[in-house]
């Protein structure tokens, strides 16, 4: 076997001055690796074959099988997050293909670069309901940046290198690769590009008359606030936002997918705002009268009821994608740009300032986060602060759909730079089991911890079938009260305590863990839960904790869907 | 002369699909589109479209920016302003046995539409001007009864030299 490895790398050595003809299915595997792609996760079935076939005589590709198709997505998703280098999944056609579908939505609203390679009947078959045969193209249309039905070998190349190109420039997002079965087959050549194409920018760049118009609004605001989002990561810009907000003396606030992209030990830091945001984020913005967006979009889980959100603010606007600006809300300046390099400029268009007297002001309305519960409970916010100092900070947390995520977006203290993943537009349910085997893989030198409730880590857990073949050293702590606890909270809240079918009962993890060769332990009392994420990290290879919170425990302070700060509620009804 | 919404010009390479996804992303975000015609241009591989928004100047705004955003969408231009050239185009097939024929034709000299089939009951005219000249043909039509009728929706084009031309516009569709 190794023979004839590396005796077709040799071959295409000496291949690679004329151009080569080669099968479909290699030109997808020689354009991968030309990409820099490295690993990716799938599944093989009938319309895929030929790929899965050629792909071994390309060992520098690792492919991961995983155990359903949606987890593929999540694994790229989460590989593209962690490194900021496209995520490639593969699926079959029909079934596979649309397996991979919500994975895409939430690689598409969180703007990740992901490229999905599928399978599709041969070209004869495509339009005669063929076995396995979806119009993945036409299904994917509205939840990816872009797709491809390829209808030859010979545009094969071209079309994935393209795909690349369009998944990770501009605004990032998934791109799909509908490759059929012959074409997989059929024979043409490969040169690779000589350089790569350099994505165009479409928006004309904004002007220093631009940046010069957003500087003078920022310094004669009285009580300016920066809110930043996931543009900042994707961009990388943590540098600048932090020379901007230190040299502007600007407060600065990060949506959920904006967390880690400034440290929160920082005394600028404020934290999240909107529906789950500590109340004294959200009465800041109430107060505001300039907020300078950057690298976010102005969500409805931000903003609330539009018409009544930061009633007092002028908005400047920082974002790469033109669309965003003055898509929510009306737009005093509209700022086209990367956030690295447009926060670079606009600090350099603005004067230094200070702020302390309205920074003093909002710290003073700060509450220390919900009291830790006394005696043997023990609070969701114990087991982050145990995941944090049995880590020193260093862990990528992988957060999950629901309270959960809210706790965890809120009790950690994230400083160190993307060290926050979480699907924030989507909501995906199920996303960060899966998500976590491609933070592992794209840093492997990084503790890696899924933070997931009790509903999510079900939605996936065939995962852990992937995560025991491939040894991947993933620690999960379920936060574990029987509910599906997000939906339960609106049912306490506002369906009267109806708790329809949000009761849900879990298996023994630790038996299960033990199922997939795994090791998993209960964790039912506060002595021992820091003794737990110890014993975790001391194991080499995947662990999976479970721990027992309050089973009616509330994410507190919540902004009402579509509501208002007015409409806020601040405590549980007993305190009120 | 400009008609109602907010007219777009969209170049769009001439792919399987590139139709497609320009009517998704129209109904996706819950666009309000008027009209939409589609044909060749005078670039081989570029199909040219023109759009009628409804809505507010944010409305079209997000349409222009999210059509954009679309990768084989290469040209969007709001030609509204500026006197463009709007046409459209309609058959309009309308009941007139012999005793209706003589006034049928009349109103078809009127404004300038051709008579392209005849029958025993009904005559089918061609008309081709601003949407308001169809309009009102066909409102005048429509006494006599009109069986069946198609409209191709307003195409547009900017004018080249907008003070020069616009006299000669006036003057050809009066």
């Amino acid at each position: 076997m190794t023979i004839t490895v590396e005796k077709s790398a040799d071959t295409r050595k000496e291949q690679d001055a004329v151009p080569r003809r080669l099968t479909g299915s290699r030109i997808v595997c020689e354009a991968l690796i030309e990409e820099g792609v490295r690993e990716m996760w799938g599944y093989p079935g009938g319309a895929i074959m030929p790929f899965y076939d050629a792909l071994k005589e390309y060992p520098e590709l690792h492919h991961v099988l995983v155990r359903h198709e949606q987890a593929a997505a999540h694994a790229a998703d989460g590989f593209a997050r962690a490194t900021g280098r496209v995520g490639v999944c593969v699926a079959t056609s029909g079934p596979g293909a649309t397996n991979l579908v919500t994975g895409l939505a939430t690689a598409y609203m969180d703007s990740v670069p992901v490229v999905a390679i599928t399978g599709q009947v041969a070209r004869p078959g495509i339009g005669r309901d063929s076995f396995q045969e979806t119009d993945i193209v036409g299904v994917t249309m509205p939840i990816t940046k872009h797709n491809f039905l390829v209808s030859s070998a010979a545009e094969l190349g071209p079309i994935v290198h393209e795909a690349f190109r369009i998944a990770r420039s501009g605004r990032p997002g998934p791109v799909l690769v509908d490759v059929p079965k012959d074409v997989q087959n059929e024979l043409a050549e490969y040169t690779p590009p000589a350089e790569r194409a350099p994505s165009s920018p479409r928006a004309e760049r904004p002007t220093r008359d631009t940046y010069e118009r957003a500087a003078r609004l920022i310094s004669s605001a009285h009580r300016p606030l920066i809110i930043a989002g996931h543009g900042v990561i994707i961009s990388g810009a943590y540098d600048e936002l932090r020379a901007f907000a230190e040299h502007t003396g600007i407060p600065v606030i990060t949506t959920l997918l904006g967390i880690s992209c400034f440290p929160e030990s920082h005394p600028l830091s404020l934290g999240m705002p909107g529906m789950h945001g500590p109340a004294h984020v959200n009465r800041a913005i109430d107060q505001a009268d300039l907020i300078v967006g950057v690298g976010m979009r102005f969500d409805d889980r931000v903003t609330g009821d539009l018409r009544y959100w930061a009633p007092n603010a002028r908005i400047v606007h920082m974002d790469i994608d033109p669309a965003e600006i003055g898509k929510n809300v009306p737009t005093a300046v509209g700022i086209v740009a990367d956030a690295k390099e447009g926060l670079a400029r606009l600090t350099a268009a603005c004067e230094p300032g200070d702020h302390d007297e309205w920074l003093r002001g909002i710290r003073a309305g700060m509450r220390p986060e919900r009291e830790v519960p006394t005696g043997d409970r023990f609070s969701p916010a114990e087991v982050l602060a145990a995941i944090k100092r049995t880590t020193d900070g260093r862990a990528k947390l992988v957060t999950d759909v629901g309270q959960h995520q809210m706790w965890a977006a809120r009790f950690y203290g994230y400083d160190r730079p993307n060290s926050h993943i979480s699907s924030g537009g989507l909501g995906t349910m199920g996303y960060a089991l899966p998500a976590a085997m491609g933070v592992k893989a794209g840093c492997p030198g990084d503790p890696v911890w899924v933070v997931a409730g009790d509903g999510g880590i079900q939605m996936n857990i065939q995962e852990l079938g992937t995560i025991a073949q491939e040894g991947y050293d993933i620690k999960v702590a379920i936060l574990n009260n029987g509910y599906l606890g997000m939906v339960r909270q609106w049912q306490e809240f506002f369906h009267n305590r109806n708790y329809a079918e949000t009761r849900i009962s879990s298996p023994d993890y630790s038996l299960l863990c033990r199922a997939f060769g795994l090791e998993g332990r209960k964790v039912e009392h506060r002595a021992d839960v820091e003794a737990a994420v110890e014993w975790a990290m001391s194991r080499k290879g995947a662990v999976v904790l479970d721990f027992t919170i309050e089973q009616e425990a509330n994410v507190y302070p919540m902004v009402p869907a579509g509501g208002t700060v007015a409409g806020m509620i601040e405590e549980p009804e007993a305190e009120r | 002369m400009s008609g109602a919404g907010r007219t777009l010009v969209v170049l769009l390479e001439d792919h399987p699909g590139a139709l497609t996804r320009v009517t998704s992303l129209f109904r996706r975000r819950n666009f309000n589109i008027d009209s939409l015609a589609v044909g060749h241009s005078e670039r081989p591989g570029i199909s040219r479209m023109s759009v009628v928004v409804a809505g507010d100047a944010s409305e079209v705004d997000q349409v222009v920016k999210q059509l954009h955003k679309l990768i084989e969408v290469v040209e969007v231009r709001d030609v509204s302003d500026g006197a463009p050239l709007l046409r459209e185009m309609a058959l309009i097939r309308v009941r007139a046995d012999s005793t209706k024929r003589g006034e049928v034709t009349e109103l078809a000299k009127l404004f300038g539409a051709r008579v392209v089939d005849i029958s025993h009951n009904t005559l089918t005219l061609e008309i081709t001007g601003a949407e308001h000249k169809v309009e009102s043909l066909v409102k005048l039509l429509s006494k006599f009864g009109i069986e069946e009728m198609v409209r191709s929706g307003r195409i547009a084009m900017a004018r080249d030299s907008a003070g020069a031309s616009v006299g000669m516009d006036e003057a050809l569709s009066a």
